[in-house]
């Protein structure tokens, strides 16, 4: 992955317009949040192969910390906190955030055919 | 002598933090031992640092490791195939079968996985008393012997002191290159046990010295 630049980000979200898409969108930190510090709170979710159809997609932020919006017929797609991005050899458009030791936070895919189960 | 130990967690690299001196300790004394490991840890959170995998290339990634890890150990590996994550969501029967079925073929002596209360992931827990539920099937006559391994902060409060504590340190060097063959989870995993400390080494030979099981009576 590399660092997101803006421009080439909203022209891979533009690739996938209205077209039906899957998502995997997920946000995690981590099964021992409470395990290391027990102040901490265990919160995770994620969401694999959603089927979605989006009409409008944008991507705002800057240096590392931007945020993506997905606009379907019913609802919406939302993503804070991505940093990186890669477009994968199946033409999938992977983004992600991590902390400081490289550990992920949240995570953005969109592809054309489902992901691996 | 055991016979046959077969190790049973979901997550590649439990083996290595958890049980790989205690392998070691078995493969010195020419005992087989299996692997049984659950999932690829697809949902991992760590992504190596610098970040070299990302959540698709994850599974293989960890795949691999895994095979080279059991290299390092010389065990047999049997990959479950569940899913990351998912295990406490599946039907605790079901899984039990399959594993009673996988040890029924093997007929180890002794079991390992983790207790089903007291290790933190809930992966853990579920697999732990699936495999639980797997030995408690077999027919006494047959059955082996089981230990199982907490990991809570408050675990020696809620079941006392494990009555099986080995020292390990005669095989540290095999654990560290277990652990290390995990190259995408090594650094994260032992970073978050010691913010302290940055050598790696020696963050796992203050926190991995030993490895503690319970044994447990049916
Ligand atoms: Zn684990």
């Amino acid at each position: 992955m590399e660092p997101i630049d803006i421009n080439k980000v909203q022209t891979e979200l533009e690739r996938f317009l209205n077209k039906d898409v899957y998502v995997h969108l997920e946000t995690t930190n981590g099964a021992y949040a409470s395990h290391f510090d027990e102040k901490a709170y265990n919160v995770g979710a994620f969401i694999r192969n959603a089927k979605v159809n989006y009409n409008h997609a944008k991507i705002v932020g800057s240096g590392n910390a931007f945020r993506v919006g997905l606009k379907l017929d019913l609802g919406w797609v939302y993503a804070e906190g991505v940093s990186q991005y890669e477009v994968d050899e199946k033409n999938r458009l992977l983004m992600a955030g991590h902390d400081r030791e490289g550990r992920l936070m949240v995570a953005l895919e969109i592809s054309e055919t489902p992901f691996k189960n | 002598m055991e016979k046959h130990v077969v190790l049973i967690y979901p997550h590649p690299d439990d083996e290595a933090f958890g049980a790989s001196g205690t392998i070691a300790k078995f493969r010195n004394e020419g005992v087989p031992v299996t692997y049984l490991c659950g999932t690829l840890g697809e949902m991992g959170r760590n992504m190596g640092n610098p970040t070299f995998a990302n959540r698709e290339t994850l599974p293989e990634i960890r795949k691999k490791e895994l095979i080279d890890a059991c290299n390092v150990l010389d065990v047999d590996l049997h990959m479950l195939g569940y899913r990351d994550k998912t295990l406490e969501f599946e039907s605790r029967q079901e899984i039990a079968e399959h594993l009673k079925g996988i040890l029924e073929e093997i007929k180890p002596s002794l079991v390992i996985t983790h207790h089903p209360e007291q290790a933190v992931h809930p992966d853990h827990n579920a697999l732990g008393a699936a495999a639980v539920e797997a030995v408690r099937l077999i027919d006494e006559s047959e059955r082996p012997k089981l230990w199982v391994q907490a990991i809570s902060q408050n675990h020696v409060e809620v079941l006392g002191d494990p009555d099986i504590v080995l020292d390990i340190t005669p095989f540290f060097k095999t654990k560290m290159d277990t652990i290390l063959a995990h190259r995408s989870q090594a650094q994260g995993v032992l970073g978050s046990m010691d913010k302290e400390k940055v050598d790696m080494e020696e963050i796992a030979k203050h926190r991995l010295g030993t490895e503690r099981f319970y044994t447990w009576n049916f």
